[in-house]
């Protein structure tokens, strides 16, 4: 079983951390930001072709973090590969020495950078952990039987920020009832509206790990509140970035909102999922300022 | 013109597995040249639901239901047999069905899939979409489809896209399809509909088989009949 299963298993409170892979080649920088990640989280998310933006592939920087005995939670999107591709990608994974799996729809293309590619959507979220579910049971969509199972420890995200919530909590279900074992949130500033979100899901006793985008200027504030459904930056924040421009800049802001932010939720959820954003090297400190080394 | 061909037996039944009484819709349009839903369509349908037990309401055909204010103006004859039934099953294509889900406060069941376009829709001058995808899924939706309506054509809800507004962030002038499949059937009292799994889709579907593309569905390609081809090369008809 993965570390990430097992930690959450016994109750812990645990982070994750995230990586992005580049557009091109050199990988090298993608694997210092896991490195700033050693010993201070369970596990660390590996995006698939996040927004939409091409870039190098997520299963086999999974692989090399495998290879370098660190745990990855493998991202894998709807909007690339049909129910072939990903039933094919999941059984490499599982040989890859993959385990965690954190299944999404993805972003629409005509958000990235390849506007007129043709997108799948052949499943979506629900129907990729039906599909884990189905392989890990040793058949495949069609009911064909495998030579060799995968076990996974499956995984799905959830906005609690997104309007209206309860639209979320009925997929949420869905979810839970297509094998998601963990869920990852979009990114949370706003501690009482989570306070309310986890009260209204507790009782599904699935973990929860909140996530946190660390904030790393007003402009990026502001562009999320503009244009990331279900993200809302509160203005006494931005107004906080805005005040000292060099805390901002050095960091040193995005960290205290981070651990303000992980202390208002320790005690409502199972832990919490940083996703950085490159500010890798920063999560360590993050983590030992909130008490969680 | 769209190419429909009625579900089967068992989907329509199942549809209707929590409804005591039904009010049947059907369509002169180019449904009822492919010889599917229209009015001579319509007694089969009621037959197998009578069958089941059900009661039919009423029922009634219109010549196009992909015209908006033809089928609002048609169907206000029908207010009191259709607000006593439980739901509304509608035997024609995928923008008919939308059609008349947006004109009646009822649960729209789709007695059809639609499996083809070809050539040109009726008098359709609304919003409603229709993929012809051959997998209605309108009966799970409050008959507002979520192939046409979500930019990525989602079956099992919204994903985090959905703006403050109720919008789509891939189109923000456009509504978010499962925002208003949400509104819908919260409207209809019938959310627990959104917590049934749905799919996969079967995408097998959108390729239609050769036979469904050739003569026998479409009115305007039927082969002459040979009697009344034999007819002809006799001049009788002049």
């Amino acid at each position: 079983m993965s570390n990430l299963s097992e930690a959450l298993a016994r109750g812990e409170f645990l982070v994750t951390g995230e990586i992005g892979p580049p557009k091109g080649t050199n990988i090298e920088k993608c694997l210092e930001d896991a490195e700033h990640l050693r010993g201070k989280v369970t596990a660390i998310n590996v995006t698939d072709i996040q927004s939409a933006v091409m870039r190098f592939g997520g299963l086999a920087t999974c692989h090399m973090l495998v290879e370098r005995d660190l745990e990855p939670v493998f991202q894998m999107v709807c909007r690339d590969r049909n129910r072939l591709a990903l039933q094919s990608d999941l059984l490499s994974a599982h040989v890859l020495g993959i385990e965690n799996v954190l299944c999404l729809t993805g972003d629409h293309n005509i958000l990235g950078d390849h506007p007129d590619s043709k997108p799948v959507f052949d499943l979506e979220a629900v129907g990729l952990l039906q599909c884990v579910q189905t392989l890990m049971e040793g058949r495949d969509m069609a009911g064909n039987e495998l030579d060799g199972a995968p076990p996974f420890f499956p995984g799905a995200v959830v906005a609690p920020g997104s309007e209206p919530v309860e639209m979320q909590i009925i997929r949420m279900e869905k979810k839970i009832a297509a094998g998601a074992k963990f869920f990852q949130t979009q990114a949370v500033y706003d501690v009482d509206q989570f306070a309310d979100f986890m009260g209204r899901v507790e009782g599904f006793g699935v973990p929860v790990l909140c996530g946190l985008v660390l904030l790393k200027s007003v402009g990026m504030a502001r562009f999320m509140n503009a244009n990331v459904s279900g993200v809302n930056v509160p203005d006494r924040l931005i107004a906080r970035l805005k005040a000292d421009k060099e805390k901002t800049k050095s960091g040193e802001a995005a960290i205290e909102i981070a651990v303000e932010t992980i202390e208002g939720v320790k005690d409502l959820c199972q832990g919490v999922h940083i996703m950085p954003l490159g500010w890798d090297h920063l999560v360590p400190d993050i983590i030992d300022r909130a008490g969680l080394a | 013109m769209l190419v429909t061909e009625r579900k089967p037996d068992e989907e329509i039944l199942a549809s209707v597995q929590g409804d005591a009484s039904v009010f049947l819709v059907g369509c002169n349009g180019c449904h009822s040249a492919c010889e599917r839903g229209g009015a001579e369509d319509l007694p089969a349908l009621a037959a197998l639901l009578e069958g089941a037990g059900k009661a039919i309401t009423g029922s009634t055909t219109v010549d196009f239901l992909c015209d908006k204010s033809l089928v609002r103006s048609r169907l206000r004859a029908f207010t009191r047999q259709i607000l006593r039934a439980d739901s509304v099953i509608v035997a024609t294509c995928g923008v008919g069905i939308q059609c008349v889900a947006d004109s009646v406060l009822k649960r729209v069941r789709p007695g059809c899939n639609t499996i083809n376009l070809g050539g040109n829709h009726g008098t359709w001058g609304a919003t409603e979409r229709c993929a012809e995808c051959g997998d209605c899924l309108l009966d799970k939706t409050g008959g507002i489809c979520p192939i046409t309506n979500c930019s990525k054509s989602m079956v099992n809800g919204p994903c985090g896209g959905t703006t403050s507004d109720g919008k789509c962030e891939v189109d923000r002038q456009r509504d978010c399809g499962w925002y208003r499949i949400y509104m819908r059937l919260k409207d209809l009292d019938a959310l627990d509909q959104l917590k049934e799994v749905v799919g996969p889709k079967k995408h097998g579907n959108y390729l239609p088989s050769y036979d469904v593309m050739t003569g026998e569905h479409w009115a305007t390609d039927a082969p002459v009949p040979a009697a009344a081809a034999a007819a002809g090369k006799e001049g009788d008809d002049e």
